[in-house]
């Protein structure tokens, strides 16, 4: 699936937001979306699924723009993973995984075996199994974030969108998250759109990457050719060493802040 | 896992059986007493050709059998729709009067009182004024073709304060001698005035509203996630809620005009529900029909036959609900959570 956004804009009636956003994901490749707090991150994730209306531009998937396609069609491929809050009611993990079927399934149906399995199935793909019967509202932010991703698993989706996955959590399960969205687009093609506030992370895990800068003007391109000390001065006003260092011969890029300009 | 759900179903089983049950032994209760084994003779006796006591007959099919229906429907509908309404908004405190829907229709039921319609009008105004006030309410708290559960609940507090403040005043200007006592009465809730005639005329909606939302269990899961992610489900969620809100509308709408305002259920019942089997609406909202059913008919019983006066259903309500909620509280913790 290709996933495409040409000339996006959005704002609220005095203060414009994200001026004409475009650019284009393929098959299994991984975009991240960088810029600092406040700038339209989710904003622009939002307008992109058509959560919130474009005020001009759109977004098409496999060249079809996205509101001339059925709400279900739409979501079948596409499936969002948002930041995770804590819910009201505290459903068990399958529950909440199952819930992921929703779109597969029709307005009075309820959720059957073959469902249950794909919710099986997908907690089991990114290793969460053990979590089957605790309750949403007992979990740790990095658990019920991995439920959240299991859940859209069970979409089966062309794309994922994540919404700053790996915020809040510890070292371990960052990297846990990381190499989730990586295997995912690899091993099944699964492409995926990730807002991310490190660099490193996106230098990690994605092909490309879209540099959101307050000014309201963006970059998009490959991560490597964007991300670089320039693009993140002129972002963030901060002055970062970009460190390229291997180890068991492979490569890693680490991205040290050094001081605010 | 093969254990765990045969004891699902045994605890499903009971669970279904316990309304049948208490309504069997609560037919034969009250002043002209019955055993259980009588009172299968004479609802039977149509088939078997029994040719029961006709005192016996008449207590059991005009006084008690359509006030214990009245009964089940009311628990029933106002623990689902509790159960609806709590999902709807993310919010373990919500009720059926969230949105001014049992005001609304108290405010219809008193006019008609205040006007001495029978009780057919009474029921005719009090399901017109609880639909008007949710329509009131979804109106207000929609902006931009959007409403979100905020503004629904803010909204939902104001229409409520209006008509208890209309209810006020029609109370107020009510003759001391005869109306107010009819009134303060009504409000307080009895199922006393149940007759077939009256069945027919509320059993219908609360019975289409339990339906709609019994099949539409499982989506209420997602409708308590926020709005984004249910979007994100491949709902229409405004068009979901819309259903959700004029099912658990009419469903307390017509349960007021019926029987006045009883209290507590709809909060009551699917807590207890949650705390027994968990948070999965699939299994919330039916448990919650059982136990309302079973819950009111035992409540209702009480109300007639524990004194040789009536007591106001709502009292009792209060009275049991709050200290069993209290202790359900103490004890799990909350479980919903």
């Amino acid at each position: 699936m290709i996933f495409r956004v040409e000339n996006g804009c959005f704002g609220y009636k005095e203060k414009q937001i994200l001026k004409k956003i475009s650019f284009t994901v393929g098959n299994g490749e991984v975009l991240s979306v960088l810029g600092s707090n406040g700038v339209g991150k989710t904003t622009l994730l939002k307008c992109m699924m058509g959560l919130l209306k474009w005020n001009s531009g759109h977004s098409y998937v496999d060249d079809q723009e996205i509101s001339q396609m059925k709400h279900k069609d739409f979501w079948q491929k596409i499936a969002y993973v948002p930041q995770a809050k804590g819910a009201a009611f505290g459903y068990s993990a399958l529950d909440m995984v199952t819930l992921g079927r929703s779109a597969h399934l029709g307005t009075f149906a309820q959720p059957g075996k073959e469902d249950r399995k794909a919710a099986e199935e997908a907690m089991e793909e990114i290793g969460i199994t053990y979590l089957r019967d605790k309750l949403c509202t007992e979990m740790s932010g990095g658990e019920l974030q991995m439920v959240l991703i299991a859940r859209a698993l069970t979409i089966s989706p062309s794309m994922l969108v994540l919404d700053e996955p790996e915020s809040n959590l510890d070292f371990k399960n960052q990297l846990i998250i990381l190499e989730t969205i990586q295997k995912l687009s690899r091993n099944r093609g699964i492409s995926a759109i990730v807002n991310t506030h490190y660099p490193e992370h996106a230098l990690k895990i994605s092909d490309k990457a879209l540099l959101l800068n307050q000014d309201g003007t963006n970059v998009f391109g490959n991560a490597d050719a964007v991300i670089n000390v320039e693009n993140m001065r002129h972002s963030f006003s901060v002055q970062v060493h970009i460190n390229q260092f291997s180890v068991d011969g492979r490569d890693y890029r680490s991205v040290v802040p050094l001081h605010l300009v | 896992m093969a254990a765990k759900r045969t004891s699902h179903m045994t605890r499903n089983l009971i669970i279904a059986v316990l309304p049948l049950l208490a309504a069997l032994i609560c037919l034969g209760i009250g002043r002209y007493s019955l055993d259980v084994r009588e009172t299968v003779k004479i609802l039977f006796s149509g088939l078997t050709g029994y040719e029961p006591d006709p005192t016996g007959y008449t207590v059991i099919f005009n006084v008690r059998l359509p006030r214990i229906l009245l009964a089940i429907l009311v628990g029933a509908g106002l623990s689902c729709a509790g159960a609806a309404f709590q999902g709807l908004f993310s919010n373990p405190l919500a009720t059926p009067d969230t949105l001014g829907v049992a005001s609304g229709a108290s405010f219809g039921a008193v006019l008609g009182l205040l006007m001495h319609g029978n009780l057919i009008m009474v029921q005719i105004l009090a399901l017109i004024f609880g639909v008007l006030s949710c329509i009131i309410t979804y109106s207000i708290s929609r902006r931009n073709e959007k409403s979100s559960i905020v503004m629904i609940v803010l909204a939902g507090m104001v229409i409520s304060a209006v008509f208890e403040a209309l209810v006020s005043l029609m109370k107020y200007v009510a003759d001391p001698e005869e109306e107010l006592p009819t009134i303060t009465y009504w409000l307080m809730g009895s199922m006393s005035r149940s007759t077939y005639n009256n069945l027919i005329m509320g059993a219908p909606f609360i019975i289409a509203g339990i339906l709609l939302i019994f099949a539409l269990r499982w989506r209420l899961n997602i409708m308590s996630l926020n709005e984004d992610e249910a979007s994100s489900l491949g709902m229409n969620i405004q068009i979901m809620r819309l259903i959700f809100i004029a099912a658990s509308s009419m469903i307390t709408a017509s349960c007021v005009s019926m029987c006045g305002q009883v209290g507590w259920v709809g909060l009551l019942i699917p807590h207890i529900a949650r705390m027994i089997g968990g948070n999965n609406n699939r299994s919330v909202i039916p448990m919650s029909i059982g136990l309302g059913a079973f819950f009111m008919i035992i409540m209702d019983t009480f109300a007639r036959a524990a004194t040789a006066a009536e007591i106001p259903i709502s009292i009792l309500t209060a009275i049991v609900g709050a200290p069993v909620f209290i202790i359900l509280l103490r004890k799990t913790g909350g479980a919903w959570s």
